[in-house]
């Protein structure tokens, strides 16, 4: 008898114990990368706000990430056992995860999901960006200066709203500080090939172009555009440092982890909700790297000014008047673009040439 | 549209480069495959020399030892598969398979710390006068050493298995190892050195991706070209020169096809960046419409008790 009242309370001393683990279970984040996270570029900075969790967090927070995942089918099925393995809150960073994240969350609802890029939302789908658009706003505005031979190169990765904007913005602020110059886009469909995107750089460069801006996320471009001498590029989603102070001059900057942090945070208090985030350079999702001495002091000056006059909202990097490619009207003298608008983007600014693939 | 802006000279100088990684490890594939061997594993050999290549240039500062250690690094990792094909009696197809995958992950992990390290630069060579002549020069006489090794190494392999004893030995082991192994050839030390040769070259080829072609190391570089020269040793019904011709094909169209899109011609994109296949795949076709077949031993393991 005393025996198995001795036994009992234990067995009920050990399920509160781990009744109580069970309580205080750490939150489980998971992140689904396009790339390697040394690309250098895009997941990278992905896998530094990750790490800013982990960091923010210590002991209450688990994260697991799987990188190269195909955008398709195989997105989803790596989701999907992300959910299984106990995920609270999964971030999917690429814009090509859009589908499957809507439908991997049908199957969890009690599962928080995280798309980047996107713009499908359910219950328990955010979706998050950042308005890079602001930076290459100011990438266009040193661009336009630094030219000599007034071609700038752009390294496209796929057609989507995302990098047409980023065209379109980089194009209006070289076009403004330089009536003459001329973009030549090239299209990788690729968001990370390292031996493409080099060849597409040397390509632009063998055709003219003094400045490569780049929207894919590997630093082979800045290797190429270093290899070719006087070329100066930017440095993508990453601060690329390693390449200054020339080729790159400067960089966008994408800075995730407050985003991951306030998120993360809002699971463990269980304040989530479904939201829309799209935040710029005020927020500081989105940073300008340090503007290297190869470009003159003067230019410098403006493009700093820029970035806070679109840090404080004063200026909107789409200001009217604007017209689309096809000469139609677009924004009226001072009106500024509405978010609706920017999200969908699919058409390119007067001036550009080509046609944006379909 | 502004075709003028397209340099050909330029064009081609670089559709040579970008041709030479597929060039030397197609090459290597045609000897293994010629002697009997089908090595699926090129993509994993070849990334695996990249990053072997890219570590010890930058490590040591000499592209040139990169490569030796590349070369090196990809017949390593032959063995593997030379051990469980040869020796084991594995299943080549799974086998080859096998070190792809294997060679991706390795060339990951050995390549965690050299993150956008730059590697030093190998020079291009420069003859005076030759290396100045107009339209000749920057493509005949502008380029790194590799490059004309690819096109030497080419014309070595050709002249070896058409003319010398040694390559009659190895087509034979490669059409029929029955017949020569009861002449007295060892067949599975001669189809061990061709995988040697076969990983050696695909190491090089991984290399001058990573050395001098992008130049800089990032996970999974190779993109797929490791099955690109696989592909090309088919089509290019296992003759060098073939071989050479298609890698040149693929390498120009892909270059072209940039060069188009950058000139802003109304070609919409997506059949621009199916050319380089689509064009390789239509030409060796025509071309092997001739007799020419696979080696009759291809993918065939060899046991002497047999």
């Amino acid at each position: 008898m005393k025996l198995n009242k001795l036994l009992t309370s234990a067995a009920v001393a050990f399920g509160l114990a781990t009744g109580a683990v069970a309580a205080d279970d750490k939150t489980k984040v998971g992140f689904v990368y396009v790339g390697p996270v040394g690309d250098g570029g895009w997941t990278y900075e992905h896998d530094q706000g990750r790490k800013a969790v982990v960091e923010e967090f210590g002991d209450k927070v688990e994260t697991v990430y799987v990188e190269n995942v195909a955008e398709g089918p195989d997105a989803e099925r790596v989701m999907t056992q992300m959910a299984l393995e106990g995920a609270d809150l999964i971030f999917t960073t690429s814009f090509g995860y859009m589908d499957p994240t809507i439908n991997v969350a049908k199957k969890f609802p009690n599962v928080k999901f995280e798309h980047a890029t996107g713009y499908k939302r359910a219950d328990n789908v955010s979706t998050y960006s950042a308005r890079f658009y602001e930076g290459r706003a100011v990438q266009g505005h040193i661009a336009g200066q630094m030219t000599e031979s007034n071609i700038i190169g752009y390294i496209g990765s796929y057609p989507i709203p995302e990098v047409i904007r980023g065209i379109n913005s980089a194009y209006l602020h070289a076009k403004e500080v330089n009536p003459d110059v001329q973009f030549k886009i090239v299209w990788a469909f690729t968001w990370f090939d390292p031996a493409k995107e080099a060849d597409a750089a040397k390509v632009l460069i063998e055709q003219g172009a003094d400045v490569i801006l780049q929207h894919t996320d590997s630093t082979a471009p800045q290797a190429a555009a270093q290899a070719a001498g006087n070329v100066i590029t930017f440095g993508q989603a990453s601060d690329m440092a390693e390449y200054g102070p020339k080729p790159r001059v400067s960089s966008i900057i994408d800075d995730w982890a407050p985003y991951y942090i306030a998120r993360t945070k809002a699971v463990m208090d269980g304040t989530w909700e479904s939201s829309d985030t799209w935040d710029g350079i005020g927020a500081g999702m989105v940073k300008i790297g340090e503007i290297s001495d190869a470009v003159p002091a003067e230019i410098k000056a403006s493009a700093l000014a820029l970035k806070a006059s679109l840090a404080d909202g004063s200026y909107h990097a789409f200001t009217g008047p604007i017209k689309k490619q096809d000469g139609s009207d677009w924004l009226a003298d001072g009106e500024t673009a509405d978010d609706g608008t920017l999200a969908g983007m699919n058409f390119y600014v007067e001036g550009l040439e080509g046609d944006i693939p379909q | 549209m502004d075709l003028s802006a397209i340099n050909p000279v330029l064009l081609v100088a670089s559709l040579m480069v970008a041709a030479t990684p597929i060039l030397i490890a197609a090459i290597g594939e045609l000897v293994v495959e010629k002697s009997g061997v089908l090595n699926l594993g090129v993509e994993g050999m070849m990334i695996t020399g990249a990053i072997a290549g890219f570590a010890t240039a930058v490590e040591t500062g000499s592209p040139l030892l990169g490569f030796f250690a590349a070369a090196f690094a990809g017949a390593a990792l032959s063995v593997l598969f030379g051990f469980l094909t040869q020796i084991a009696q594995a299943n080549q197809v799974a086998s080859g398979l096998a070190l792809t995958l294997f060679g991706l992950g390795l060339s990951a992990l050995m390549g965690q710390s050299y993150v956008g390290v730059k590697p030093p630069q190998m020079s291009d060579i420069h003859i005076p006068v030759l290396s100045d002549l107009p339209v000749v020069g920057p493509i005949l006489f502008g380029h790194d050493i590799i490059l004309y090794f690819g096109i030497a190494l080419t014309a070595a392999v050709w002249a070896l298995l058409k003319f010398s004893r040694a390559g009659l030995v190895l087509r034979a082991v490669g059409e029929n190892h029955d017949a020569a192994h009861a002449l007295g050839y060892k067949v599975i030390r001669i189809r061990l050195m061709a995988i040697l040769f076969g990983g050696a070259c695909a190491g090089i080829g991984g290399a001058y991706i990573s050395l001098i072609r992008v130049p800089q190391w990032t996970e999974g570089m190779t993109a797929g070209v490791g099955w690109i020269a696989l592909a090309l040793v088919v089509f290019a019904s296992w003759k060098p020169w073939r071989a050479l011709l298609g890698a040149y094909l693929f390498g120009g169209v892909t270059v072209v096809q940039l060069n188009l899109q950058a000139a802003g011609v109304a070609i919409p994109v997506e059949y621009l960046a199916m050319s380089p296949y689509v064009i390789t795949i239509i030409v060796l076709v025509i071309l092997s419409a001739d007799k020419s077949s696979a080696p009759a031993a291809l993918g065939r393991n060899f046991h002497a008790s047999r």
